[in-house]
């Protein structure tokens, strides 16, 4: 394939800025090879966060060609070589080097959201009973591997940087699969409103284009979280009917 | 939530500030374009009162911008009329710096329905309101941190929107019974009614179907059948659940398709009574 060029945001803080790396380029490369291979060849203090380069840890978020992607997991046969490829850090975190930033805040959140309760047990030996219809519907949330890159594209944490206010999509993710299982009693609707700022949520759907799991966050988990917290805050007649019911 | 950052955040871009190299503003540009024109169209349509209904050779089609009719403009016998010709009363209240058209009395229902469903608000916000203008694209500056998103007034609002879904499920059964309506004809010789079919049989049968793949795929629609509960089991309930799920999937191309065809149906009632198309009879 030739030679090509990689437009890095590189340095820390006020010294930070793009610097061009020209390297060789081969069939089946990923962008995080050429970052690699520019670490080995001319910037060996090149900062960049990777782990297991098959996309499923998480680790190698980034922003490539100005869209939120794994490096892992943009193949450079996707990319205009014929341009510098513009690869940048994630811009809802605070930048440390390079393209490392610090995501440390995301697991601060999530270990502030209530915890998994299950039902007393079914059985007297202490196992449950579900229908593997229901445990279908969250094992979709399951499947997200931490790369923040839902979180990056928010403009709520993006643009407006409302990160005291606002979980942000992975975390309502999260919620979710937590909410809507069948053995969960417990209720994280007046957190995730109050708290977690669900309704800064304007349905973008930008978390869902970007995800590498192809959760379909919008509308599988911010919506159905949004439509129940309309049945416990805003509907009046959802209300009057709970009001007859017995709680979870 | 309030786990404070404490390092600094990059900066905020400007209004189209991006890395992005793909034609990012064309999708943009095309919602706005395309709810522009169906807004333009339709405001303009529904104030016209009149070319709303076709009878020619004993047709019985009725624009779904007028329906349900409720009451026929003065001096009008459409015979798609609940109460006949619009009351006295209803005049005299009637602004009286534009003519009675039925279409203002029930269209702030449909309206409302699109206007508050998940799929438009995002396009909308996107398009009309650059919030953001389009994914990891900058935004207009004046906004940044006073954003207030729908968690507050006057967005907060839009969780209204299952009631409109209510309405709109009772639009579906009417627009239903106006298609059903189209297969009949007037025979000019007994003056009763005959099977038949015209383009704008076809033409009227089409919207509530494509309605109905927006409406059953809605997601206040998918959460009240089914959705709501974590249990839901394998019955019907469950089965019912799935097939919103599915139409559910693709919510977005059901709300372009029934946007578009909705007022396609209208041009072609108006267009027929208007006498400037000619409505081929099929059957």
């Amino acid at each position: 394939m030739g030679k090509a060029t990689f437009r890095i945001w590189t340095g820390q803080a006020e010294q930070a800025g793009f610097k061009d790396y020209a390297t060789d380029v081969g069939e089946g490369m990923v962008v995080l090879d050429a970052v690699h291979q520019i670490q080995a060849e001319t910037a060996p203090t090149l900062a960049c966060r990777w782990n297991c380069k098959a996309g499923k840890c998480g680790s190698c978020s980034a922003e490539i060609n100005g869209k939120p992607r794994l490096m892992c997991m943009t193949r450079l046969d996707q990319l205009d070589l014929s341009m510098p490829v513009v690869i940048e850090p994630m811009k809802s975190f605070p930048h440390i080097k390079d393209l490392v930033t610090d995501v440390s805040w995301n697991f601060r959140v999530k270990k502030s959201i209530k915890k998994f309760k299950p039902r007393a047990p079914d059985a007297p030996d202490g196992t449950w009973r579900m229908q593997q219809a229901d445990v279908d519907r969250v094992q979709e949330f399951r499947k997200c591997i931490e790369c923040f890159l839902c979180q990056d594209v928010c403009h709520v944490l993006r643009d407006h940087h409302k990160h005291p206010e606002f979980a942000g999509p992975r975390h309502f993710v999260y919620t979710a699969a937590l909410e809507m299982h069948p053995l969960d009693t417990e209720d994280r609707l007046g957190q995730m409103k109050d708290e977690g700022g669900l309704g800064y949520c304007n349905i973008t759907k930008c978390c869902t284009k970007v995800c590498p799991e192809h959760i379909t966050i919008t509308d599988n988990a911010i919506i159905p979280l949004k439509e129940r917290v309309v049945d416990e805050y805003y509907d009046p007649i959802t209300r009057l009917f709970k009001m007859f019911k017995p709680r979870k | 939530m309030s786990q404070g950052v404490n390092v600094r955040l990059p900066q905020i871009r400007k209004l189209g500030e991006t890395s992005r190299t793909d034609n990012w503003w064309i999708q943009p540009l095309l919602v706005f374009l395309g709810f522009a024109t169906f807004i333009v169209y339709s405001t303009w349509a529904a104030f016209q009162g009149k070319h709303f209904a076709f009878d020619g050779a004993g047709a019985h089609y009725l624009s779904p911008f007028y329906s349900p009719l409720l009451w026929d403009p003065p001096g009008m016998h459409s015979g798609h009329a609940w109460f006949g010709e619009a009351p006295s009363w209803l005049l005299s209240i009637w602004p009286p710096f534009m003519a009675f058209s039925p279409a203002l009395l029930i269209l702030w229902a449909p309206g409302g329905f699109r206007f508050t469903c998940y799929y438009y608000r995002g396009a909308y916000y996107k398009a009309f309101w650059a919030d953001p203008i389009n994914c990891s694209v900058g935004e207009p500056g004046f906004r940044k941190e006073k954003y207030r998103g729908e968690k507050k007034f006057p967005l907060i609002l839009q969780n209204v929107h299952r009631y409109f879904l209510y309405l709109a499920l009772a639009f579906l059964v009417l627009l239903a019974w106006d298609a059903i309506h189209s297969f009949m004809f007037t025979d000019p010789v007994s003056g009763g009614n005959k099977f038949g079919i015209g383009i704008g049989t076809l033409v009227l049968t089409i919207n509530p179907i494509l309605l109905g793949g927006y409406t059953l795929g809605c997601h206040s629609f998918r959460h009240l059948i089914g959705g709501r509960k974590n249990e839901m089991g394998d019955g019907i309930g469950k089965k019912a659940y799935d097939c919103s799920s599915c139409l559910n999937r693709r919510h977005m191309l059901w709300a372009w398709m029934s946007l578009f065809w909705v007022g396609f149906t209208d041009v072609y009632v108006r267009l027929c009574s208007m006498g400037i198309w000619t409505d081929y009879r099929l059957i």
